[in-house]
């Protein structure tokens, strides 16, 4: 309960206009929640990258002899070249014998990836959908009634009814998740074009007799870049969440990928026995989505101080 | 009023248009022969022959979609590959348990997360604001299942103090069904709550900027009626936006929700109809959650007027 | 109560308020002292920064938590708030102290009736019960002169004008008759006519209560008129305090001197008269009309602008004065063709641009050229003041060289250093900002240059220099200005040629002499009649 009054307002902006603009980058990083969430992520993608090298086998490895063992058990390998090798089940296996410890590893690629692929083509497609939208009068209606009729569609329904058409795989998922995304950021990217192009300062430069393409990349479109990184931030985590949970009903990534969402999906059956198959995967999902979303939250909070007074 | 309310219900029509239009294109734009696809990989072409004729797919897409819209709105929604049955009876006899477990969390999510939204902006910056913060991102970062599955681990299988799946029917035993209910609701609301005390939390910090809470609290109101009185009942309309678009978010946490406990639900069923390819019943039951949510926002929206007396017209 | 009349009912001694820290200085209020006796207005009066409104909010104890007190006392009737318990706090307000503030269009509770926004007050504060209470209202509803109470009481604010509102708000503060009454820009956000009518009635009900007032305002004229006494603030000390015939008549301090001497007369300054420019702007006819429609929902029609014939020649200033809402800025927008005219031609020259398309309009942009109102929102925070005043003439293909060339000189012309081309708008001031946009206007070499409230934003003393510098650009490029103003003052100072608009049409339109000194015109003869410390010739001090 503030009450700020104008005068003090005027005096801080006074003070700060003494300081240099930093750039975007330079800023978001002064916030603890950007660098707590920065590092998680950055060790995930670590993992994801230098998969073959922690210490994992071949996720996809079927070995009968050592199935459903608990985690920290010893399981002896028989290698193709006939000799054994003995090595630790941290995570233990699942019923087919497969390493959980090697397939959450290698499950953290297929998660990043949709995380990645659906924030940047979901900005993508969104922004210039929403750019057309917010510019061009007579398309406008048309557009926002179909976004409107895709976002009727509630999002995790939409995904399922789109991969029970193509073969499931890491495509479909992707795309199925863009689909219901790409209505969220047309109507942020729009709603920007429009209370921007009435600034005095676009006005200003249409009166200078600036051409309309100039005025779209110079003055309005940076206006967009900070809050659709804050959206892609969150879309992303959101998009990891529903390949996890389309993979766990087994309508995402097939099996012979892992993906942290099928290895819950086949750990269910034996959870009461082995719940490590649930919980690992779960671990590791939660960590990452919650590290995205921290850092979501800083950077909303430095970079795009408007929308965080809304959310 | 009477004339606001019919231009509300008007203007869901080109919506659910445009919805039933999607529904109809995904499966006929899909790449190679929609019958083939709907009909699996170990189909005979007699079958595909078959299935091609029921769906009418000869005819040209106007015609398909004419007569598939027709039928839809005489309640005529086809019959299931899969199930044998017209996928009416399906749904009939699926949407207990999905509208028992909504309904549950949407009281149990609405009537914890206001409360504690409003405290965590009345206290802004407390222990208590960040710990409400703090599990607002945790909700909506840890997926319903494994929620579902720790709060099984817990409750039912390491205390026993619940059943750890299954449904009861409300008619059947009322003590039971509701036993039944707990995890699952559970479950579902921790994304709700997050949510909505999130936003709830958010509203009330920009009302009590508001130059009218300066006023009320220049009339020397007290704290408690500044907050209840002024701040909260204009925060509603967020709130209650929030609350509507939240509806998506329970539709989808059902299907998941209902996988983990075994419920026989609408959720359940859309899963097991994909894994089928039993396409007239993934359509409508799409088709259906997407105009209950549609008709929900919309039951939302005229009820602005009653907290809103500027949104008429 | 006091027996004593005398003794003040407000006192404050050396109140010191703290900023926080990292503000451009360490005290928003220092050590500032003054009373405010029974039945007497007082008016803080500054620029801002001043601190003013800081003074107001520390005494109803409503001060934002950044800022503290953290030296000195306030008395109410002898009482110290400052060591007040938040609770007796509570108790004092709206029964010894009540506030009013500047915007009366988001100061009520959007979602109560006006009625019960009162009777909140009588319900917290008295036993009396619900019948006793609603006649009090209807009272005291009768006495802001608000027509109709019972209706006023069931009405939501969003039903009422800004006027009526600001009335709501003055009786929920005197209802309790309360012994001070702090009024924080009560008229800023309103009218000029409105503006007359709540000054009166402030003006009557203190008088007949004998309430003392605290009033906060940075406008001399609106000072002239009501204030007993006057207390000049400047970066939170005060200045000066003395009688309102003292501080205007015979300031002591150079800065209240220089601040008085930026007011503009109100009486036009006496220009040769001339009229052998060519015309430049001729608007025959000209009109917006905005029209909507809905389903289910008759079409509204809202007729900004409707047959307004004006012209200006090159080397003149044509005013175009009027209130909210009559169409002013309508017509400058149409004229700079921001948004398409409805009906009507205007005459650029001899082209007539009202009906051209975008493609073959934008070689004639260049022409015409505006300044806005708000110097905070008219350039581009992401692009230095260079490159904005380049984008111009670079789009008509000047070399970027070449273009910052005459960057630097019209720097130079607006009275800023040519080397801080490579800055950004936030590293300059409100009235710096507006001598950019300025230079950016004129980069373009235009014919015609539109000012849309381009100095209403600023302080007074800024606002002073910033006409000085338009008046003299006008007269060396013999440029044609149009400028829209809703305040008379300043329209009286830099017009050549004065058209009064009323509800998008021109009432009154000639010589700013005659217009000012022999309205024709009702409405026109309202408007200036409202004109708060009209009768007042404010002088000019070599400070």
């Amino acid at each position: 309960m503030s009450v700020v009054t104008e005068e003090v307002v005027d005096s801080a902006s006074i003070a700060a206009a003494s300081t240099r603009r930093r750039p975007l980058w330079q800023v978001a990083l002064r916030n603890p929640n950007v660098i707590v969430g920065g590092v998680i992520l950055l060790i995930m993608i670590t993992i994801a990258a230098l998969a073959p090298l922690l210490g994992t086998i071949d996720p996809t490895r079927i070995d009968p002899a050592s199935r459903n063992k608990k985690p920290g058990t010893e399981i002896t390998m028989r290698m193709d070249d006939g000799t054994t090798q003995k090595r630790i089940a941290h995570f233990g296996t699942d019923s087919l014998g497969r390493d959980v410890y090697s397939r959450v590893i290698y499950g953290t690629r297929v998660s990043l990836l949709v995380g990645v692929a659906v924030a940047l083509i979901s900005v993508a497609v969104g922004t210039v959908v929403g750019l057309i939208s917010g510019y061009v009068r007579w398309l406008d209606g048309i557009i926002m009634r179909i976004m409107d009729g895709l976002m009727a569609i509630p999002g995790i329904l939409l995904a399922i009814a789109l991969v029970s058409i193509w073969r499931a795989g890491l495509v479909t998922v992707i795309f199925a998740i863009v689909v219901p995304d790409v209505p969220r950021v047309v109507r942020l990217v729009r709603s920007i074009v429009l209370t921007v192009r009435e600034e005095p300062y676009v006005e200003g430069a249409i009166s200078v007799g600036t051409p309309t393409w100039i005025l779209m990349f110079r003055h309005i479109l940076p206006n967009t870049v900070a809050p659709l990184i804050v959206q892609g931030t969150f879309l992303a985590a959101a998009a990891i969440l529903v390949e996890a949970a389309l993979s766990f009903l087994g309508i995402g990534i097939p099996p012979e990928t892992p993906s942290w969402g099928n290895i819950m999906a086949e750990g269910r059956t034996l959870f009461r026995v082995f719940p490590h198959n649930i919980l690992y995967p779960g671990i590791f999902l939660a960590l990452t989505v919650l590290a995205i979303n921290i850092m979501g939250d800083g950077l909303r909070d430095t970079l795009d101080p408007k929308m965080s007074k809304k959310v | 009023m009477l004339d606001f309310i019919i231009r509300r219900v008007i203007a869901i029509v080109p919506v659910l248009t445009v919805v039933a239009v999607f529904i109809f294109l995904m499966l006929r734009l899909t790449p190679g022969d929609p019958a083939a696809v709907i009909a699996g990989d170990n189909a005979t072409s007699d079958q595909i022959d078959d299935i091609r004729r029921k769906l009418g797919l000869d005819e040209p897409i106007w015609t398909q979609f004419a007569i598939w819209i027709t039928d839809i709105l005489q309640g005529k929604f086809g019959e299931s590959f899969f199930f044998k049955k017209t996928v009416a009876e399906l749904i009939a006899q699926r949407i207990e348990p999905t509208l028992a477990l909504a309904t549950c969390t949407l009281i149990f999510a609405v009537c914890v997360s206001v409360p504690i939204g409003v405290l965590a902006a009345y206290k802004q910056g407390s222990m208590f604001d960040r710990a409400v913060m703090a599990f607002a991102v945790l909700g909506f970062s840890v997926p319903g299942f494994v929620i579902g599955y720790c709060l099984i681990y817990v409750f039912a299988i390491e205390l026993g103090w619940l059943p750890v799946q299954g449904y009861t029917r409300i008619g059947v035993d009322f003590w039971k069904f509701l036993e039944r209910m707990v995890l699952p609701s559970l479950t579902l609301s921790v994304g709700f709550v997050a949510l909505i005390s999130r936003i709830t939390r958010a509203s009330v910090l920009e009302v009590l900027n508001e130059d009218y809470i300066r006023t009320a609290r220049a009339k020397g109101l007290s704290n408690r009626v500044v907050l209840m009185k002024h701040a909260l009942r204009n925060a509603a309309v967020p709130i209650l936006t929030v609350i509507g678009i939240g509806i998506a978010v329970l539709m989808g946490g059902a299907v998941v929700t209902e996988s983990v406990f075994g419920l026989p639900g609408l959720g359940r069923l859309t899963v097991e109809a994909v894994l089928s390819r039993d396409f007239p019943t993934i359509q409508t039951v799409i088709l259906m959650f997407s105009v209950v949510y549609v008709v929900i926002n919309l039951i939302i929206d005229i009820s602005y007027t009653i907290f809103d007396p500027r949104i008429r017209y | 109560m006091s027996g004593d009349a005398q003794k003040p009912v407000l006192e404050v001694r050396d109140l010191t308020v703290d900023l926080p820290s990292g503000a451009d200085r360490p005290h928003a209020v220092e050590k500032v002292s003054f009373t405010v006796n029974p039945g007497e207005i007082v008016c803080l009066v500054g620029e801002s920064g001043s601190g003013k409104s800081v003074i107001a909010f520390t005494v109803m104890g409503l001060l934002a938590k950044a800022l503290k007190p953290t030296a000195g006392q306030i008395l109410l009737q002898g009482e110290d708030v400052l060591q007040a318990s938040e609770a007796r706090l509570r108790e004092l307000r709206c029964t010894r102290m009540s506030m009013i503030f500047q915007e009366p269009m988001t100061a009520l509770n959007p979602v109560m009736t006006c009625g019960e926004q009162i009777d909140e007050v009588l319900a917290t504060h008295t036993q009396l019960d619900a019948s006793a209470r609603r006649a009090k209202i209807l009272a005291i509803l009768e006495r802001v002169k608000l027509p109709e109470p019972e209706r006023i009481y069931a009405s939501y604010p969003h039903q009422l004008s800004g006027g009526q509102r600001q009335r709501i708000m003055i009786a929920m503060a005197l209802v309790l008759d309360p012994v001070l009454l702090i009024a924080d820009e009560p008229t800023t956000a309103l009218d000029v006519t409105t503006q007359a009518e709540i000054l009166k009635l402030i003006a009557e009900l203190q008088g007949t209560q004998g309430t003392g007032v605290l009033f906060i305002t940075h406008d001399f004229g609106v000072v002239a008129e009501i204030a007993h006494r006057v207390a000049v603030l400047r970066w939170g000390q005060l200045v000066e305090f003395g009688t309102t015939e003292q501080i205007l008549s015979r300031p002591q301090e150079g800065y209240t001197k220089m601040l008085i001497s930026s007011v503009p007369s109100i009486h036009p300054r006496h220009r040769e008269e001339r009229r052998e420019g060519k015309t430049v702007l001729r608007t025959s006819k000209l009109g917006k009309t905005y029209s909507s429609s809905a389903f289910f929902q008759a079409t509204r029609v809202v007729k900004a602008a409707v047959d307004v014939d004006i012209d200006i020649r090159a080397g003149e200033t044509l005013g175009i004065v009027g209130e909210s809402g009559s169409g002013k800025s309508t017509v400058a927008r149409c004229i700079a063709r921001l948004i398409d005219p409805t009906e009507g031609k205007i005459y650029l020259g001899d082209t007539e641009i009202a009906a051209m398309p975008p493609r073959q309009l934008r070689p004639h942009r260049r022409r015409v050229q505006i300044v806005f109102q708000d110097p905070y929102r008219s350039m581009n925070p992401r692009m230095t003041v260079g490159d904005t005043i380049i984008e111009g003439p670079m789009n008509f293909g000047l070399g970027r060289e070449e273009a910052l060339k005459r960057a630097r000189i019209l720097m130079e012309t607006v009275r800023l250093d040519p080397n801080s081309l490579d800055r950004y708008p936030h590293q300059f001031s409100g009235g710096q900002r507006q001598r950019i946009c300025i230079a950016r206007a004129l980069a373009m070499e235009p014919d015609l240059l539109i000012a849309d409230e381009a100095v209403s934003a600023l302080d007074v003393s800024v606002q002073k220099q910033v006409l000085e510098l338009l008046d003299e650009i006008r007269q060396r490029l013999n440029l044609a200005v149009l400028f829209i103003t809703h305040d008379l003052r300043v329209a009286a100072q830099i017009c050549d040629f004065v058209a009064v608009m009323s509800k998008g049409r021109v009432v009154e339109y000639g010589p700013a002499t005659q217009v000012f000194e022999n309205p024709q015109d009702d409405y026109t003869k309202a408007l200036f009649a409202a004109a708060p410390g009209r009768h007042w010739e404010f002088g000019s001090f070599a400070a």
